[in-house]
């Protein structure tokens, strides 16, 4: 009962910092929505008793990629963008083209995951960064290094774009 | 009930109180500390020999004006000092203070949470303090509270990765997130890490010094550069969170650092026999003694030291440090598989 609720009143606050993040004025403002917002995801995690999960959203998230997202938007001046490429059309038709492409990929997890047993993931323990740790480094290891080369080579790139530039 | 709700509350209020009081005494203390290694007295007019010198300062700061520039960004003015306050404050809920104790027939845990991701919660709560930093820069829409800020966050960003680093080891040695668990190790092992990983205990001492702004890596608020950095516009109660956070970053520098590296609530050298008699002193007695010692460092070093130019700053952190911490984790964990 009392987790039910919890539930309820987090995705309640997820939904609206979602939508104050799309509708606030200022950038530096639709940021900070953005970093409540991952927050209440990080409690989120925590009714699901997977904490190492949550403190991980709250390090990589909260306390690192929005950062990095402030200190774009604050040092670029986000408040006049040129009219060359203010084409509402062009923007509405994109929305849409995103919109479905989310709708589809909601309905494909739905579909996969009405058909599949419930309980596999609550079947993780009160100490679960073992359970983690294991999973990472034997089931799913080719996909973890595949990720971790993926953001190396996003690194150098965005190192050698730099120098060019000098 | 008592259980469950009045324990706890206990328990939350005890350390509350006893943060904002070390930070009041830490105010005074830094006055002091400068004082006599300058060779002078310091505060002596209010209270005994000064005692009260922060009271009178406080009660100062909320008579003051509270003055917001006039293009400044109100709303986020007004959140950043508690943006950087509360992830401080909160930091303490994993840290454990003492062994548990029983009064009345009550047993209070010597820590308010005892979380099995303890260490990555002091971690990723630390990232969270940044915000007050930068958003205090930039609300202000003053050109030296704005590069002040900067300079701040990309110091603390380049800091942190050494320090988790050191981390890292510890968690290597101890196997374990839970930062009781980590007392209890060093329990286990008879030693503290302290003396296990001086290399990391060092790496982690500089990083501190340096997430928290302190001398020598004060650049921040250099006054003859920026005034007085990311919270040159802020007056009353206002500078005074921000003030409050950045002691309260302190002793959560210094406890962890206890916590980690010098066996917490543990007597020195606890397996020794005949050194035995050092238990009837109280745990969280050690605790404040040890955490007091560090903080003490921290004013020693500002007394002694210069401060450090900007790119000599960057060089010490990415060029010394990170390999370093790197380097030692990647001895520790040889360790670890062959001994």
């Amino acid at each position: 009962m009392a987790e039910a609720a919890a539930f309820y009143i987090l995705a309640a606050l997820i939904l609206g910092f979602g939508v104050l993040v799309v509708t606030a004025k200022s950038a530096v403002h639709s940021v900070l929505f953005l970093v409540a917002d991952f927050l209440c995801v990080a409690a989120l995690y925590v009714t699901l008793q997977a904490e190492f999960l949550a403190v991980i959203q709250v390090m990589v998230y909260a306390g690192g990629i929005v950062v990095l997202y402030l200190f774009v938007v604050m040092l670029v001046n986000l408040k006049r963008p040129p009219d060359a490429q203010r084409d509402p059309r062009r923007l509405g038709r994109l929305g849409a083209v995103l919109a479905v492409a989310v709708m589809v990929e909601l309905a494909a997890i739905l579909a996969v995951g009405w058909s599949r047993p419930e309980g596999e993931a609550g079947a993780l323990g009160p100490s679960n960064v073992a359970q983690v740790g294991r999973a990472l480094y034997t089931d799913y290891l080719i996909p973890f290094e595949l990720a971790s080369i993926l953001l190396l080579v996003a690194m150098i790139g965005a190192i050698l774009l730099a120098r060019r530039e000098m | 009930m008592v259980e469950t709700v009045i324990v706890p509350l206990i328990v939350i209020l005890t350390v509350l109180f006893a943060v904002l009081t070390t930070v009041i005494f830490m105010v005074l203390l830094e006055r002091k500390v400068q004082a006599w290694v300058q060779v002078r007295y310091g505060p002596m007019r209010v209270g005994y020999h000064g005692l009260l010198q922060t009271v009178a300062d406080v009660l100062k700061l909320f008579l003051k004006e509270d003055i917001t520039p006039a293009r400044a960004d109100r709303w986020l003015f007004t959140i950043a000092p508690l943006m950087a306050l509360v992830p401080a404050l909160i930091a303490f809920a994993v840290i454990p203070l003492s062994r548990d104790l029983t009064l009345f027939g009550l047993r209070f845990p010597g820590q308010v949470a005892d979380v099995n991701v303890g260490l990555l919660y002091v971690v990723s709560v630390g990232t969270l303090g940044i915000y007050g930093i930068i958003l205090g820069g930039w609300a202000s829409n003053s050109k030296y509270p704005l590069l002040g800020s900067l300079r701040s966050s990309a110091q603390i960003i380049s800091y942190e990765i050494a320090v988790t680093m050191t981390l890292v080891t510890v968690i290597v040695l101890s196997g374990t997130l839970s930062m009781t668990g980590i007392v209890h190790a060093q329990l286990d092992k008879g030693w503290w890490f302290g003396f296990m990983q001086p290399v990391a205990f060092f790496i982690y001492f500089v990083g501190g010094l340096a997430e928290t702004n302190r001398l020598p890596f004060d650049l921040p608020e250099a006054e003859q550069e920026l005034v007085a950095g990311f919270h040159t516009e802020y007056s009353g109660m206002r500078f005074a969170f921000f003030f409050l956070a950045e002691y309260t970053n302190m002793i959560v520098i210094s406890a962890v650092a206890t916590t980690l590296f010098l066996g917490g609530w543990l007597p020195p050298f606890p397996n020794v026999a005949w050194l035995g008699f050092l238990g009837v002193v109280p745990g969280w007695a050690w605790f404040m003694l040890k955490t007091f010692g560090f903080l003490y460092v921290f004013l020693w070093v500002r007394a002694t030291f210069p401060r450090y130019r900007y790119d000599q700053l960057m060089r010490l952190g990415w060029k010394w440090l990170i390999p370093l911490s790197i380097a030692n984790l990647v001895v520790t964990g040889l360790m670890k598989v062959l001994v």
